[in-house]
C-alpha cells in the first residue's frame, strides 16, 4: 500500500475483555478514501476490531485497549482526545438498521441536533444532502415527517447512513452491514459503499467473502484475534501468502 | 382422549374470560343503573351538606382531583428517576437488588398500612395535620413502586441497538437518555402514571387517616377534605345515602375512565 494516503494506523492492537483476550497485537495500515474489508470467521473479532477505531469499546466494562490507533498522525487513544469529536470523525453503521423511533427528516436530523445545528434552513440542507448521498432522498422525500420505522429494511439501512452522513465524518465502520438485508436491497447498499468511497474512507467488517470481493480495495484476515494476512483485496483472494488465509477462502472452515 | 382434554381445557379458558367479563359487566351495570338517577348538575355542581343526605358531591370531586394531582406530581419524578438511576447508571448489582426488593415489598404493603404512616409522620410529625397536602403524599408512596416498576420496564425495553447508534453519533449519555432513550419510553411511563391514577384515585383507607373527612371545598393544601371514595365509603357505611353512595362511585368511575381516555388520546397523537 506505499502508493497510498494512510487515513488510520493502528500499532500493536490489544483488547482484553476482562481476562479474555479478544484481538493480539494487530497492526495495520488503512488508507484514505478507499475500502477496507475485515473478514474471517465469527468470533474472530473482526467486530471488536471496528470498535476500536471509534473507542465504542468505552461504553463495555472490562473491556482494556492496549496499543495505538492513529487517526490522521494522532494516537485516539491518548487522554486529550475528545470522544465526541472522534466519533463525529469516525462514524458508524451497525449490523442491523436501527431507526430511531420518530420521523425519517428527526433521524438524520439527530448528529446534527446533538452537535449544536438549530437553524431549520441548515438542517432541511443537511438532511436533503445526507439523504441524497445515501441514495435515499427520492423515496422518502415526500414522507419526510413519517416514522423512520415504517421504512423497509433496506431504507432503514441507508437511512441509518445517511444519518451518520449528517454529521459529516471522514471514515465510516460498517459492521456486517448487510447481514440483515435481503439481496437486492443487499446490492443497492453495497452499490452505495463503493460510491461513498470517492469522499470517504470505508472500513468493511463482512462474512460475506463475496461482498468483501465485490466491494474492497483491501482485505483483512483475522483469525482468534490474530491478523493473518492483510493486502490488496484481489491479492488475498486470488493468491494468498498465508495457507489459512487460503483455507478460509476456498472455504474449509469458518 | 387427547381431544376430550383439548376440548375440557378449553371449555375452562372460556368460561373463565367469560367470568371476568361477566363480573365486570354486572359491577358496572349496577353501578351505572343504581347510581345514574342521582346524577345531575346539582348533584355535580354543589357541595354536600348535612353529612351527604343532601346536596351534591363539588367538594369531593376537588379533594379527588387535588390529592391525585399531587400523589403523582410527587411520585412521577421520583419514580421515573429512580428508575433511570437503576436502569442507566446503577452498575451494583447488590444495590439494584436491595432497591427492586424494597419497591417490591412497598407494592405489597396494604393500604391501611400506609395510611398509618402517614398518619404518624406527615399528620403528627411534621405537623401538617389531616390534610389534602398529607393525604397527596402517602397516595405518593402508594404510587412510587407502581410507576418506578414500569419506568423500569420501558426503560429496559429500549433495545441497546439505539443506545450504540446514539453514542457512535458522538452523543454522551445525558443527551442519548433525553433525546432518545426517554422519549423512547415515554409511553409506557405513561401507562404506569395511569394505571396509578386509577389505584390512587379511587385509594379510601390511607386518605381517610391522612386527608381526614370534613365536608367543604379544601381552599388550601392544609385544609382537610373528603374526596371521592371516602365519601363513597362514610355514604354507605354509616346509611346516610345509598343512591347518592352509588351516585359518587359513577362519578369515580367516570372520571377514572375520562382521564385514562385522555392520556390514550395524547399518546396517539405524541406518536
Amino acid at each position: 500500500m506505499s502508493e497510498e494516503k494512510i487515513k488510520i494506523e493502528v500499532r500493536n492492537l490489544n483488547l482484553f475483555y476482562g481476562t479474555f483476550q479478544a484481538l493480539r497485537d494487530i497492526s495495520l495500515q488503512i488508507p484514505e478514501k478507499r475500502i477496507t474489508a475485515i473478514i474471517g470467521p465469527s468470533g474472530c473479532g473482526k467486530s471488536s476490531f471496528l470498535r476500536t477505531l471509534n473507542r465504542l469499546h468505552d461504553l463495555i466494562p472490562g473491556a482494556v485497549v492496549k496499543g495505538e490507533v492513529i487517526l490522521d498522525g494522532r494516537n485516539i487513544y491518548t487522554d486529550s482526545v475528545d470522544v465526541v469529536e472522534l466519533r463525529k470523525r469516525v462514524g458508524m453503521v451497525f449490523q442491523r438498521p436501527c431507526a430511531f423511533p420518530m420521523s425519517v427528516y428527526d433521524n438524520v436530523a439527530y448528529g446534527p441536533r446533538l452537535h449544536g445545528v438549530r437553524r431549520k434552513r441548515q438542517l432541511d440542507e443537511i438532511v436533503e444532502k445526507s439523504l441524497k448521498m445515501a441514495n435515499l432522498w427520492e423515496e422518502v422525500k415526500d414522507r419526510l415527517h413519517e416514522r423512520a420505522q415504517n421504512l423497509s429494511g433496506g431504507q432503514q439501512q441507508r437511512l441509518v447512513i445517511a444519518r451518520v452522513l449528517a454529521v459529516n465524518p471522514e471514515v465510516i465502520l460498517m459492521d456486517e452491514p448487510a447481514s440483515a438485508l435481503d439481496p437486492i436491497s443487499t446490492a443497492r447498499l453495497e452499490e452505495l459503499i463503493i460510491e461513498l468511497k470517492k469522499n470517504y474512507t470505508i472500513v468493511i467488517v463482512t462474512h460475506n467473502l463475496q461482498q468483501a470481493a465485490r466491494v474492497s480495495d483491501y482485505t483483512a484476515f483475522l483469525l482468534n484475534g490474530e491478523l493473518v494476512e492483510v493486502g490488496r483485496t484481489q491479492e488475498i483472494f486470488v493468491n494468498p501468502k498465508d495457507k489459512r488465509t487460503e483455507d478460509y477462502i476456498t472455504g474449509r472452515f469458518g | 382422549m387427547r381431544k376430550e382434554i383439548d376440548a375440557f381445557l378449553t371449555a375452562i379458558v372460556v368460561m373463565g374470560s367469560l367470568l371476568v367479563v361477566g363480573i365486570l359487566i354486572a359491577i358496572v351495570t349496577q353501578v351505572v343503573v343504581l347510581g345514574l338517577p342521582e346524577i345531575s348538575w346539582e348533584f355535580l355542581a354543589t357541595e354536600a351538606a348535612a353529612g351527604g343526605k343532601t346536596g351534591g358531591i363539588l367538594n369531593s370531586i376537588v379533594a379527588t382531583l387535588l390529592i391525585t394531582f399531587i400523589g403523582i406530581l410527587i411520585a412521577a419524578p421520583l419514580g421515573v428517576g429512580s428508575a433511570v438511576y437503576l436502569e442507566e447508571y446503577s452498575t451494583s448489582n447488590r444495590l439494584n437488588g436491595i432497591i427492586t426488593m424494597s419497591v417490591e415489598t412497598m407494592a405489597g404493603i396494604p393500604s391501611i398500612v400506609y395510611g398509618l404512616f402517614g398518619l404518624v409522620f406527615f399528620v403528627i410529625m411534621l405537623g401538617w395535620g389531616w390534610s389534602i397536602l398529607a393525604g397527596g403524599c402517602t397516595l405518593a408512596l402508594m404510587a412510587l413502586p407502581l410507576i418506578m416498576r414500569t419506568s423500569q420496564e420501558a426503560i429496559r425495553a429500549v433495545s441497546n441497538e439505539y443506545r450504540e447508534n446514539s453514542m457512535a453519533l458522538g452523543a454522551s449519555r445525558e443527551q442519548t437518555l433525553f433525546r432518545l432513550v426517554l422519549p423512547a419510553a415515554f409511553p409506557g411511563i405513561l401507562s404506569g402514571i395511569v394505571l396509578s391514577v386509577g389505584r390512587i384515585a379511587g385509594e379510601t383507607a390511607a386518605v381517610l387517616l391522612t386527608a381526614g373527612s370534613a365536608l367543604g371545598i379544601p381552599r388550601s393544601l392544609f385544609d382537610t377534605a373528603r374526596p371521592l371514595p371516602v365519601h363513597l365509603y362514610i355514604l354507605a357505611s354509616e346509611g346516610i345515602s345509598m343512591s347518592k353512595a352509588y351516585g359518587t362511585a359513577l362519578v369515580l368511575i367516570v372520571l377514572v375512565l375520562v382521564f385514562n381516555f385522555c392520556v390514550y388520546r395524547l399518546r396517539k397523537i405524541l406518536s
